[in-house]
């Protein structure tokens, strides 16, 4: 059962044709029935508790016709337009067919608007303000759902107003950010230490990024977090816990959080892991309109700054 | 008193009044659904969300105001139209009963986050066995009846609620095979695009069959019974009839406008539900022409006016509707408010109001009363009713056309004009008016609960005698 098998669009031919067939016999017979003027018209005969009755008056005309008219306008527009899993209609139309050419006609429409950006370099662009109107309309179309209309992300989805950047703040890095998108992956670590070793290494955590801690734990937590074996967190944070934003690695130390800063939300990113996404939009939106919003995006960073 | 010589109204009670108190459950339910859209912190605990109360309110408006209404109409409507007692009074007791099992099960499961995720067909697989045996249980007390009638021919309403059971059966089964995992949760059978392709091959046909062919089995008795006047034309109930079951089935895939379904079944769904408009009118017109040279009734007698209404209600939607399946026209309304808003001028306008009617019609007969208690307080439903669905309606149609016109709105440079809190924002006010029109519905029926309770206890339980059959009756 599945729209690729060759049966069930011919089965349904037939039914539509023989359910249309019935539809239109049953129509001619019973519209063949006229009434004089003048004449009454009489009731069947039949008679159900005590007093429901029915008259035979004929069929509306009005309602005949509007009856024929939508069988002739289907019947037409399953000729024009793929009716069946048999025929692609004489349009030859279909879905993708007309969404590839609004989109061709929409590229062509759109795209000199965004290409007279395209040479200018990102800091200049920044500063350009028709590049910062279409920057922004481009961010609230298509980054809003994640990031947030003013920009600040949510639990999970980075701050881009800060200055702190998982993957560099570069123009060239975020450039690369938008078209190729990212995947960052924290492994879990719940099953290999334990809960109580997690929460050591949490304190510890909070220790080095300035926050309330526990003493004892976060002593015993440096020695996990730098020593546990088969793979210490300072293999990929580093010794300091000041991460590599050549490969995403987070900073420990600094004050801006992805995931909230508390010692429960830490020890659920360290029993569980975590795993981020950044979709990657070169495809969908080419490199123009790409260029624009990492201006937009690195603007946005250059006004935190001053 | 099981009695050969009586019709089984005990059934047809317990069905009637049920009848209102689920409307006023499911009604509440949805004002509540209506208020947490208005003021999201009503949305308390994992229970009491949204998410889950919304199911929960379309099961109990559909399956249990609705069921109720329908379960106690064809019951009287085939019993004195076939002018014999209702078939195996045990049976007709075990459909009440394992109807409210199956609401009461819903009632609590639902809000606990059991469901299978389908559209008004949420409830999981234990559930959907308790409901195909009650279903057949229904069957064969309603074609045990037909098949041991007196008079020769079938009543008209009697096509209807017998191809309503049958379509729903079929419709139920094949939409909900899964494959069980524990008892309270199943996976479908089906997959991907088949999957959403079944799933609203039932859920419009549920409208089609349920909403639709159910309640105008009950339109075919109460309108011409009320008004005392002879159905307009049995032929057109004929043409109708045929053409309303031939087309219902294929118009399913028009609620899958632009998606992974395939172009020519979108095609098929789309003109299968243009042509649907005019046997959808064959109701409508049967309905209110079988009043002409009544039409004074109109004025003085306020269930007239309910059943009158639902008829016009009924026409408004099953023109929308056909609209609404064209693609164009749905790539503006799809997703937005404004199919909230055609779902409630069905349910609500059409619905809501035949069965209120139709039960006013009801109790008075059923407990050995000359009229309901007060046909003023009847007068003021019909109006809070018609305010409320008025209320309700137009605020979605301008929420839903807002949403859909602000969603392709478009700048000069391609991009979007507004982002989608934007729309949000703008439909704002519609739902507070939303809630407003639910609540005055709901305000009706509760005028309803006390009269029926009156004229209930006023009254006497009696089952009326089944008449000699007249000698003009074959």
């Amino acid at each position: 059962m599945d729209f690729t098998s060759g049966f069930w669009p011919v089965y349904i031919l037939v039914m539509v044709v023989l359910s249309l067939a019935f539809v239109l016999v049953v129509l001619v017979t019973q519209t063949k029935m006229k009434i004089k003027k003048g004449e009454k018209v009489e009731v069947t005969g039949h008679k159900w508790d005590g007093d429901l009755e029915e008259y035979n008056n004929p069929l509306p005309g009005w309602w005949v016709v509007m009856f024929y008219m939508t069988i002739i306008f289907a019947i037409g527009y399953l000729f024009m337009y793929p009716g069946s899993g048999v025929s692609q209609g004489k349009f030859g139309w279909s879905s993708q067919g007309q969404h590839a050419k609004e989109m061709a006609e929409a590229n062509k429409q759109f795209g000199p608007i965004y290409a007279e950006f395209g040479k200018t370099p990102i800091p200049e662009l920044a500063k350009n303000e028709k590049a910062e109107i279409l920057g922004k309309r481009l961010f609230m179309t298509y980054c809003i759902q994640c990031h947030g209309a003013d920009a600040r992300g949510a639990k999970g989805y980075p701050n881009l107003t800060d200055t702190t950047w998982l993957w560099g703040g570069s123009p060239e890095k975020i450039t690369e950010t938008i078209a190729n998108g990212r995947v960052n992956q924290m492994p879990a670590f719940g099953a290999i230490l334990g809960e109580e070793k997690v929460r050591d290494v949490a304190n510890y955590v909070l220790k080095i990024s300035g926050n309330k801690f526990n003493e004892a734990r976060a002593t015993r937590g440096e020695v996990i977090f730098k020593t546990a074996q088969p793979l210490a967190c300072a293999s990929c944070h580093g010794a300091e816990g000041k991460g590599n934003p050549e490969s995403g690695i987070p900073n420990l130390t600094d004050k801006d959080w992805l995931f909230d800063v508390s010692e429960s939300t830490i020890v659920e990113t360290i029993t569980n892991g975590r795993q981020n996404q950044m979709p990657a939009w070169k495809e969908f939106l080419g490199d123009d309109k790409v260029h624009l919003l990492a201006a937009y995006v690195y603007g946005l960073n250059a006004k935190q700054d001053k | 008193m099981e009695n050969q010589a009586t019709y089984n109204y005990h059934v047809v009670r317990q069905f009637s009044i049920m009848t209102v108190i689920w409307g006023i459950v499911g009604m509440l339910v949805g004002v509540i659904c209506a208020a947490q859209m208005y003021w999201p912190e009503l949305n308390i605990g994992p229970y009491l969300h949204f998410g889950r109360l919304r199911p929960l309110h379309t099961n109990a408006v559909i399956f249990a105001f609705g069921g109720c209404a329908l379960f106690a109409t064809s019951y009287y409507v085939v019993q004195r139209t076939c002018n014999t007692r209702l078939f195996c009074d045990k049976l007709a007791a075990f459909t009440f009963w394992g109807w409210q099992l199956v609401i009461v099960l819903a009632a609590i499961t639902l809000p606990l986050g059991f469901t299978s995720g389908k559209e008004y067909a949420e409830l999981e697989w234990p559930i959907d066995i308790l409901i195909t045996i009650v279903w057949v249980a229904y069957a064969v007390v309603f074609f045990g009846t037909i098949a041991k009638r007196k008079v020769q021919h079938i009543y008209v309403a009697n096509w209807f609620f017998a191809a309503f059971i049958l379509a729903v059966a079929l419709l139920h089964i094949v939409n909900s095979l899964a494959v069980p995992v524990t008892l309270t949760k199943s996976y479908s059978v089906y997959a991907g695009a088949v999957d959403a392709m079944v799933q609203w091959w039932y859920g419009h046909n549920a409208v089609g069959f349920f909403l639709t062919a159910a309640f105008l089995g009950m339109m075919y008795y109460f309108v011409p019974k009320q008004a005392g006047r002879p159905v307009y034309s049995y032929r057109l109930s004929v043409v109708h009839f045929w053409a309303l079951i031939f087309t219902y089935m294929w118009a399913g895939p028009h609620h899958l406008h632009y998606t992974a379904l395939p172009d020519w079944t979108q095609s098929l769904g789309m003109v299968f539900s243009l042509i649907l408009l005019a046997p959808s009118w064959g109701g409508m017109i049967n309905g209110i022409m079988t009043l002409s040279g009544a039409w004074h009734k109109l004025r003085s007698d306020p269930i007239l006016k309910f059943l009158i209404t639902a008829l016009s209600f009924y026409g408004m939607s099953t023109f929308e509707g056909p609209m609404m399946s064209i693609k164009t026209v749905n790539a503006l309304s799809h997703y937005t408010d404004w199919t909230v808003g055609h779902v409630h001028s069905g349910a609500l306008g059409w619905v809501a109001m035949v069965s209120i009617g139709s039960i006013y019609y009801l109790i008075p007969r059923l407990f050995n009363r000359e009229q309901m208690h007060s046909i003023k307080l009847i007068e003021a439903h019909f109006w809070l009713a018609t305010v409320g669905v008025v209320l309700y309606i137009a605020s979605m149609w301008i929420a839903g056309v807002t949403q859909g016109l602000m969603w392709r709105a478009v700048n000069a440079d391609g991009t979007l004009m507004y982002a989608f809190i934007d729309a949000v924002k703008a439909s704002y006010p519609y739902y507070l008016i939303r809630f407003l029109g639910g609540a005055i519905f709901l305000s009706g029926m509760f005028l309803m609960l006390y009269n029926v309770l009156r004229t209930a206890f006023d009254g006497k339980a009696v089952d009326a005698q089944i008449p000699a059959i007249a000698a003009h009756a074959h």
